[in-house]
């Protein structure tokens, strides 16, 4: 058994605990699935034993006080980071040694805590980008504007503006992303990670800077894409609402380590939750 | 086609070549009428050659990102490789323009070539560390050809090193003298091919800036990060425009050289990189007007000035400093933004 090398055989090691996935999803390989994942920064061990699974459709969330871990794990997940210790399969494949390029290509798209656009771009530009891998043509096409590279960019910008409309933004196309609002910034990002066609989508605060209004617009949306695209999203969110509001299961991080999983309900009357962060968020 | 004319991006790339052109036309019939110095006259080319050097290394400082410090080596190793190949094709191409054509291209591919072998370890660094090591690199390429002689007889290209052992047949001619650089060259440059290459360049640049590629190289210069995160791999995409960037610096030296009667290898040193970045800061990055302008303006200078002698260079500073006061705006201040942000980002 030492012996054979075999990136395939699965299962690595036993899950310790199960996440809650939902019924529509049980049957079918989780689209993604960590196995004691951990990274240590010096002395510092800012993610240790996480494990988790999300259905293909599920919609997950991420929670915990500032500083437990929840950006880490999404650097971890998309390869900013290299994993110190621990598996992470994706759609059953082990992603080990590959880079964020070769994530992004197998699947995953993110947005980002503090908001990474490319500000000097058009609106339209920055969603185009997104389809960089799906809409290709060779750069002599681009230069010589060879039909290839008219035929492309039609696709190109009919499904850019397509995909902007979820959020009502295909007006603003010609704008310049930098100069945008700060609540459309947060949209296009996640416009941008949906042009990728991922099949999972990992957004970072998705709702942070935004009022109710916008948030409650926003909860609709994130729950729209789930259900046109069939696909999974986990969130990293401090608003409660949106996260009790539209998740399937929640995971809670304190200090890197999991200290809880479970649905909502579970989530809201467990103690150690409440004393670890709901409890400290009512005080401070 | 009303559309795309309220494109705001299309409206000034047109007026770019709108304006070349114009400019073209006017100086043409000033010339063609008498009406313009013979100093003057001689200067056409070489600031055509000029123009084409701000816009290609705005291609790397402004659309890819990366401040360069030895674009002149491009240059060189354009104008040498370009000059050679026009010499050696004296007699089989006897059309000046064909031949003029066939060494731009020449230029243009050994520079690529150059360029794209620079660009292997150079595009793997980052800021500062980038800037310094293509200084390295132009000053590498200037000592090479310091030190290459080149010959051709009927026995065909004899090539060597360090000292001359090409040891030509009767009726051979050394072509490429080391420290020498070459001599005896027969003036091909035209101001009419100047012109012609300045909108070859300018539509490579503009198509190339509004294409997938082009946009993906602008998107890492925006946000590496966040580029990568959707799948967009720095590498290769950044070599494109800097090797696209560097075969327009070695068509500028081919044409370049090839106006003169002599051209040798410290003709294209540190001084001239820096002043062809200095063409492109004033410009404004990204901004290709801005560079045409730019390099225009900054070569006729010196030779206007030429009449206040001694104060020459001191109107120039000035005048240097007054232009750049004047254009203290949004993009000087978005270059030292920027250089900023990445030191920062690399502490964090
Ligand atoms: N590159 C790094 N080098 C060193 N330490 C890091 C690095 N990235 C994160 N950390 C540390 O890891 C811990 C977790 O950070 P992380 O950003 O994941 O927290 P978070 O849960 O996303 O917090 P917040 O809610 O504030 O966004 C912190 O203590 C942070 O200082
Ligand atoms: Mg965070």
């Amino acid at each position: 058994m030492g012996k054979v090398k075999s990136k395939n055989e699965s299962p690595l090691v036993p899950v310790p605990s199960t996440s809650y996935i939902p019924q529509r999803d049980l049957d079918k390989t989780p689209i993604l699935e960590t196995r004691y994942l951990g990274i240590d920064f010096g002395g510092l061990t800012a993610v240790d034993d996480f494990n988790l699974t999300i259905g293909r459709t599920e919609i997950a969330g991420l929670i915990g006080p500032n500083g437990a871990g929840k950006t880490t794990v999404f650097n971890l997940i998309t390869k900013v980071y290299q994993p110190t210790r621990g598996t992470i399969l994706l759609d059953g494949r082990d992603t080990q040694g590959m880079n964020t390029v070769q994530i992004s290509k197998a699947g995953i798209a993110r947005t980002f805590q503090n908001i990474r656009l490319f500000d000097s771009l058009s609106v339209e530009d920055n969603v185009k980008l997104g389809m960089h891998n799906s809409i290709k043509y060779s750069m002599a096409s681009g230069i010589f504007r060879l039909p290839a590279y008219w035929r492309r960019e039609k696709v190109a910008h009919e499904r850019a503006m397509e995909l902007l409309s979820i959020f009502d933004m295909q007006d603003m196309g010609k704008m310049q992303a930098g100069s945008l609002p700060y609540g459309a910034q947060r949209r296009l990002e996640i416009v941008r990670a949906l042009a990728t066609n991922p099949s999972l989508l990992l957004l970072d605060e998705p709702a942070a800077g935004m009022n109710p209004s916008e948030t409650y617009e926003l909860m609709e949306n994130i729950v729209k894409i789930r259900d046109t695209f069939q696909i999974a999203i986990m969130l990293i969110e401090h608003d409660m609402s949106l996260v009790m509001g539209i998740c399937e299961g929640i995971c809670v991080l304190n200090f890197g380590k999991v200290i809880a999983k479970g649905t909502p309900e579970d989530i809201q009357s467990n103690p150690v939750v409440i004393e670890a962060y709901l409890g400290k968020k009512k005080e401070g | 086609m009303k559309n795309l004319l309220h494109n705001k991006n299309l409206r000034s790339q047109l007026l770019t070549y709108g304006f070349v052109i114009v400019a073209f036309a006017v100086l043409q019939l000033i010339a063609a009428g008498g009406g313009m110095s013979s100093s003057l006259k001689g200067m056409l080319v070489p600031i055509c050659a000029y123009v084409v050097m701000a816009v290609s290394l705005n291609l790397t400082v402004g659309v890819l990102g990366e401040l360069s410090l030895g674009h002149a080596g491009f240059m060189s190793v354009g104008a040498f490789m370009g000059v050679t190949a026009a010499i050696s094709l004296q007699s089989a191409v006897p059309a000046p323009g064909l031949r003029l054509f066939i060494a731009l291209v020449v230029g243009a591919v050994f520079a690529a070539v150059v360029g794209f072998l620079v660009g292997i370890p150079v595009l793997r660094l980052k800021g500062d560390y980038l800037a310094i090591v293509t200084l390295a690199f132009g000053e590498i390429i200037k000592s090479i050809f310091n030190n290459l002689y080149i010959g051709l007889d009927a026995r065909g290209f004899h090539v060597s090193l360090l000292q001359d052992r090409t040891n030509l047949e009767q009726g051979g001619r050394l072509i490429l003298g080391g420290p020498m650089g070459i001599s005896g060259i027969q003036k091909l440059s035209t101001f009419l091919a100047g012109v012609i290459l300045i909108l070859v360049c300018l539509f490579v640049i503009f198509n190339y800036v509004n294409s997938r590629t082009g946009r993906a190289v602008m998107a890492l210069r925006d946000n590496r990060i966040a580029a990568e995160s959707i799948g967009i791999s720095a590498t290769r995409h950044k070599m494109t425009a800097f090797v696209l960037s560097a075969a327009m610096a070695g068509a500028a030296g081919a044409l370049f050289a090839l106006n003169y009667s002599t051209v040798v290898p410290n003709k294209f040193d540190f001084n001239t990189s820096i002043l062809v970045l200095v063409f492109v800061v004033l410009g404004g990055l990204g901004n290709m007007f801005g560079s045409i302008l730019a390099a225009t303006a900054l070569t006729i200078l010196p030779e206007v000035l030429r009449e206040f002698q001694d104060y020459r260079m001191l109107i120039y500073a000035i005048v240097l400093i007054l232009v750049m006061l004047g254009t203290n705006n949004a993009k000087l201040r978005s270059l030292f933004e920027k250089l900023r942000r990445r030191r920062r980002e690399e502490q964090s």
